[in-house]
């Protein structure tokens, strides 16, 4: 007996043991060997030339690829997740803007433009891991939630008017990719809202604590973004990895308004600020769920050169360079970055880390700058600066036209990137078009500095899908190779303005309709900061996201189109007359066919009395008499009564019929 | 005498005919500053010049001409026509090519019209004779009709707009025109090939069969068997010769054996040239679904597509049905009443087909007027032919403001612009109305002459 029980005993412990470990497994998720969740939340500050701050602030968000048993999530949004096994998404990005990116001014080839400036409105684009057949339902049902979720009216997208399937203008996907934009969708806090709520500490804890609703929407540009990478698993039973990555992009005007009044000489000197002067909070500690908390301070190449241009010397990396003769930082960074072409003798931005770890809720994180001297510089633009406008006037057609312009300063980039005889400049430029902008493609033209060039000579590569009315937008996908000595490239191309039913025009149908934005890229270039010192960086996503190598892009203006209008107050007057007239046809026609003259209608009467024996003529007698009146004699008014008899039995059929159609429709 | 005033009218015709072909030709050196290839009164989705080119682009650049919704023609326009629109000679303007085929394919148009014109008359001479008619009726004032209807063809501002605002309809009016030759002149394949084409481009001559078997099986002009044998019965003589032929089903059948074939034929080259597109199911779709679903609502001369623009959804498909059947309803009462004239019922056909299709345009305005060319003798007493004229006139001149006003300067609004439309479309009904009339007028004067009895047609 005590021999059996032994081994009971010793089984319970077993299952016992087993099952406690399998409790603490589930609760912590901490397994050697596996991957944790993991959360990153960083600041990145940068001063524009136009006396403009960029704060950009990037959360990342990572799941690892987990059993399929655990739909429980530590620190990641389970929402996301949800979203991500339900839709079989592989990647995705959504970003809500308000504001254009001034490209001019603000930059257009480092990698915060090129990632994340975005065109106003919604943006959602989307790469599925499913068969071809059934991506449309998944980005239908992706759009409802993500409507859903976020509290806009992305559920627009769902139409198949609404969004299109390029073939080569984003990451090759083979058809699997849907891109949909909504060009007038309006950004407000209601989206800002949910997008916190994924963030594990929200707004209460750590940077996001910055996001001071009022001081958001007063900045001139205004973009919120969430981009998706779900890693695919290795076998079977797991589940993907996912990688959320949250930025909101926002460009604010430092209120200097004293300063600047206090002292006329300060006019020319960039304003100061600090983040409780722009944001009216400071970070009290960092979100102790992550793994990291950092904020970054960046000064741009041509800052940098600017800077050692008037002192001469290398001032912002010596000691004490937060006090230099320029500018002065009210903290002191905790490292310092600088790019890795500083090696290669060409202009290098700098990185300025704080690390927010140090700071607590009695010594609250403040980054102020204050400048001494006035600074002017430009920021590095992109090859060719894109614009896109259109001509003509009323509202029967026009033509969209996309300029490119060659910008100052990469000239010398270009020279010095490509020293052989056959320069050429890859531009790539993808353009959607609402389908009631009717796009003729032959009529395609380009110019080169304002010359017309053959078609063919200037664009290598093109993809045409045409818009079919009320069914799907129309897509060009073009790739032009330009010489690098252009200084400025055209294309144009004609539309006409469809006209729609009354029911498809939203409520402000005289505001005119929007074409969204062009993409134009440059595949050749690449948009990427790589920092020194590499061994520190892999736990910042935001620096290992600037060294990624990504081509440069730019989004081009939003248009307004206005259409032509109907009458919308009267639909009924326009059934009714039309229908008048219709009568008046069928009607009119119908009696000069049928009508006979006095003398024929004798003529007929005689013979049809001749023709008829004795018994008929009898019965019509009879009928006659029996309707009341008597037979009608030759001299009798003939056409009055036939023609009211058979125009009412015409009457009664048509009504008749009209009434089965109508019962017939309606059943 | 009548010799010399025969001479002088077939002088006057060529000068005629040359001047509105130098006409044209002048217009086409500047078809830029006229911009009529956009107007909406000549280019509507189905014969437009830029939809054409956009096909022909489509389909050089490897895709079906028919994807996306721009090009809604025959795939055969588009091998033949398709490379005019690029050819360019140097220091001539854009689609000189293009145009000299629209001028020549009017001139065509217009010599086949004076041929059946001829024909119409010198039929409608011998039925008066049959008839012991020549002396009552002064056979010597009747004008050529074949000429006129040639001029009013060539010469009519319809016509030199469609035809240099570069659109197809001299080219469907042309496959139309060819089969009414056939059938009159009895040229039995040309006239089959000739329903087929119009058919094949536009769909609504289709209808003209009715015409064209009328016209094969009694001849161009019979008067009423019932008339002749009236007449006959009180002479009390009765000369079988004399007597108009019965219906004869030969040509008929040799009609249809040979209309078979064409569109055979028609339907394997449109196979052949979208053999690796979408096909002919889509080719079907994308013409005559176009056609009979009305889906463009871009404005042009006719109601249906503010109409379309603005009813309520769930009624639509009732009205497509009403308004195509409105077509179809007419086609038998017409044809039982004008059986005897063949060619006034096709005159008649292609006038309603051209006030209730979906896009209609001037150039179908222009075929009809000039068919209407034919019966000037008959209509001599139409009423209302001033005021018509008149009507004509004045929309074709408020029409183009109307549609500045509001699309251009946007200080009108759509109603204006379909008020025109409306008063066109009911000047059509007047004409078309009051020219049956004035026919069946025409016919009971004629049997009052033959039964002797009072004048007493006009009521």
């Amino acid at each position: 007996m005590a021999l059996l029980r032994r081994p009971l005993l010793l089984l319970l412990l077993i299952v016992t043991h087993q099952f406690l470990q399998f409790r603490i497994a589930f609760g912590s998720v901490n397994e050697e060997g596996q991957k944790q969740e993991e959360f990153y939340e960083e600041l990145l500050l940068k001063p524009l030339p136009d006396r403009k701050l960029l704060t950009h602030f990037h959360f990342q968000s990572s799941a690892p690829p987990s059993t399929s048993n655990g739909h429980h999530h530590h620190l990641f949004p389970k929402a996301i997740s949800q979203l991500v096994l339900k839709f079989q998404v592989k990647e995705m990005e959504l970003s809500f803007t308000q504001g254009r990116w001034n490209y001019e001014s603000w930059g257009g080839f480092d990698p915060i433009p090129s990632s994340n400036a975005k065109p106003p409105g919604v943006e959602l684009w989307a790469v599925f891991d499913a068969p071809q057949h059934l991506i449309d339902a998944l980005w239908k049902n992706l759009t409802h939630t993500l409507s859903g979720l976020f509290c806009a009216s992305i559920n627009f997208l769902e139409s198949s008017t609404a969004y299109s399937a390029p073939e080569w203008s984003f990451p090759p996907a083979s058809g699997k990719l849907r891109y949909g934009t909504l060009p007038r969708e309006a950004v407000c806090t209601e989206n800002l809202t949910p997008w916190l709520k994924l963030l594990p500490c929200r707004d209460k804890a750590g940077i996001s604590m910055l996001l001071d609703r009022p001081s958001i929407y007063r900045g001139f540009y205004h973009s919120q973004r969430l981009h998706l990478t779900s890693t695919g698993s290795g076998s079977e039973g797991m589940d993907p990895g996912i990688i959320l990555e949250q930025t909101l992009t926002v460009v604010l005007q430092p209120d200097s308004q004293r300063a600047s009044l206090a002292h006329a000489s300060e006019k020319h000197i960039q304003p100061r600020w600090s983040l409780s002067s722009i944001f009216g909070k400071r970070i009290s500690g960092r979100c102790v769920l992550a793994e990291n908390s950092n904020v970054y301070f960046l000064l741009d190449r041509g800052l940098v050169a600017e800077l050692e241009h008037i002192h001469k010397e290398n001032v912002l990396i010596s000691e004490k360079f937060w006090t230099n003769p320029s500018f002065e930082l009210s903290a002191k960074p905790d490292r310092i970055f600088i790019e890795e072409s500083r090696l290669l003798s060409k202009n290098a931005s700098v990185l300025y880390k704080f690390e927010i770890e140090k700071y607590s809720e009695s010594e609250p994180f403040d980054l102020g700058l204050f400048w001494k001297t006035p600074v002017v510089w430009l920021c590095q633009q992109a090859p060719l600066h894109a614009s896109r406008f259109l001509m003509g006037s009323g509202n029967e057609r026009g033509a969209i036209a996309i300029s490119l312009k060659s910008t100052q300063s990469s000239e010398a980039f270009m020279g010095s990137n490509s020293n052989d005889e056959r320069c050429e400049l890859r531009v790539d430029v993808f353009q959607v078009v609402p389908w009631y902008v009717k796009v003729y493609f032959h009529s395609l033209q380009v110019f080169v500095d304002q010359q017309p060039k053959a078609v063919s000579d200037i664009i290598e590569k093109i993809h045409v899908s045409p818009s079919k009315d009320k069914v799907s937008p129309g897509v060009m996908e073009l790739v032009l190779t330009l010489p690098c000595s252009v200084s400025s490239a055209v294309l144009t191309i004609e539309f006409d303005k469809g006209f729609l039913h009354i029911d498809e025009y939203p409520p402000d149908a005289n505001q005119g309709f929007d074409i969204p934005s062009a993409i134009v890229s440059f595949p050749n270039f690449h948009a990427r900061m790589v920092f020194l010192e590499n061994d520190s960086l892999n736990k910042s996503p935001l620096l290992s996201k600037f060294q990624e190598k990504s081509p440069v892009m730019s989004y081009t203006e939003v248009l307004l189109v206005p259409l032509t209008t109907p009458d919308f107050s009267m639909p009924y007057n326009v059934i009714t007359i039309t229908c008048t007239v219709f009568a008046l046809y069928f009607g009119s026609l119908l009696n000069a066919l049928r009508r006979r003259v006095a003398e024929e209608e004798r003529f007929l009467k005689d013979k049809a009395a001749k023709k008829m024996g004795r018994i008929p003529l009898l019965l019509t007698k009879l009928f006659a008499k029996l309707r009341g009146r008597h037979l009608e004699g030759p001299q009798a008014p003939p056409a009055s009564s036939s023609f009211i008899n058979s125009k009412s039995v015409l009457k009664v059929i048509l009504i008749a019929g009209l009434a089965a159609c109508w019962q017939y429709y309606f059943s | 005498m009548e010799k010399v005033k025969k001479k002088i009218g077939s002088f006057s015709f060529w000068n005629w005919v040359t001047a509105s072909i130098i006409f044209r030709l002048i217009l086409i050196y500047f078809p830029k500053n006229l911009n009529l290839s956009s107007r909406p009164e000549v280019s509507t989705p189905l014969t437009s010049f830029r939809r054409l080119a956009e096909g022909y682009w489509l389909k050089q650049s490897s895709m079906s001409p028919y994807a996306g919704s721009m090009y809604h023609g025959s795939p055969l326009l588009l091998s033949l026509l398709g490379p005019l629109t690029i050819n360019r000679i140097e220091g001539q303007p854009n689609h000189l090519l293009y145009s000299l085929v629209s001028v020549i394919a009017d001139v065509v148009s217009a010599m086949l019209i004076r041929a059946t014109g001829q024909n119409l008359r010198l039929a409608y001479l011998r039925s008066l004779e049959s008839l012991d008619l020549v002396k009552q009726i002064e056979v010597s004032e009747f004008l050529f009709s074949g000429d006129i209807a040639a001029l009013i063809y060539l010469c009519n501002p319809f016509t030199i707009v469609a035809c240099v605002g570069l659109s197809t309809s001299p080219i469907e009016n042309m496959a139309v025109i060819l089969c009414l030759y056939g059938a009159c002149s009895r040229l039995i394949p040309l006239a089959a090939f000739g329903w087929v084409i119009a058919t094949h481009l536009s769909l609504y001559p289709a209808i003209l069969i009715i015409p064209v078997i009328f016209l094969l099986g009694c001849g161009p002009d019979s008067p009423p068997r019932k008339l002749f044998l009236q007449r006959h019965q009180q002479k009390e003589v009765l000369n079988q010769s004399k007597l108009p032929p019965r219906f004869s089903w030969g040509p008929v059948i040799h009609f249809a054996f040979w209309a078979f074939l064409w569109s055979v034929y028609v339907l394997v080259l449109c196979g052949i040239s979208l053999k690796q597109f979408g096909g002919l199911w889509e080719m079907f779709k994308s013409t005559y679904g176009f056609i009979l679903t009305v889906e463009d609502l871009s404005p042009n001369i006719g109601v249906l597509w503010y109409f379309f623009a603005e009813v309520f959804e769930f009624f639509r498909n009732f009205f497509l049905i009403v308004f195509h059947v409105n077509i179809l309803f007419m086609i038998l009462p017409l044809a039982i009443r004008l059986r005897h004239r063949p060619c006034y019922l096709a005159f008649v056909y292609v006038a309603i087909c051209s006030m209730l299709k979906s896009y209609p345009s001037v150039g179908d305005s222009a075929l009809y007027l000039g068919l209407l060319g034919w019966f000037v003798n008959e209509l001599a007493d139409m009423q209302f032919s001033l005021f018509l004229f008149c009507g004509y006139v004045g929309v074709s001149l408020l029409s183009p403001v109307m549609h500045n006003l509001w699309i251009w300067r946007g200080t009108g609004n759509a109603n204006f612009y379909f008020a025109t439309a409306m008063v066109y479309a009911c000047l059509q009904i007047v004409l078309v109305v009051e020219g049956v009339s004035a026919m069946l007028n025409h016919d009971r004067k004629l049997r009052n002459l033959i039964t002797g009895k009072p004048q007493d047609a006009k009521s």
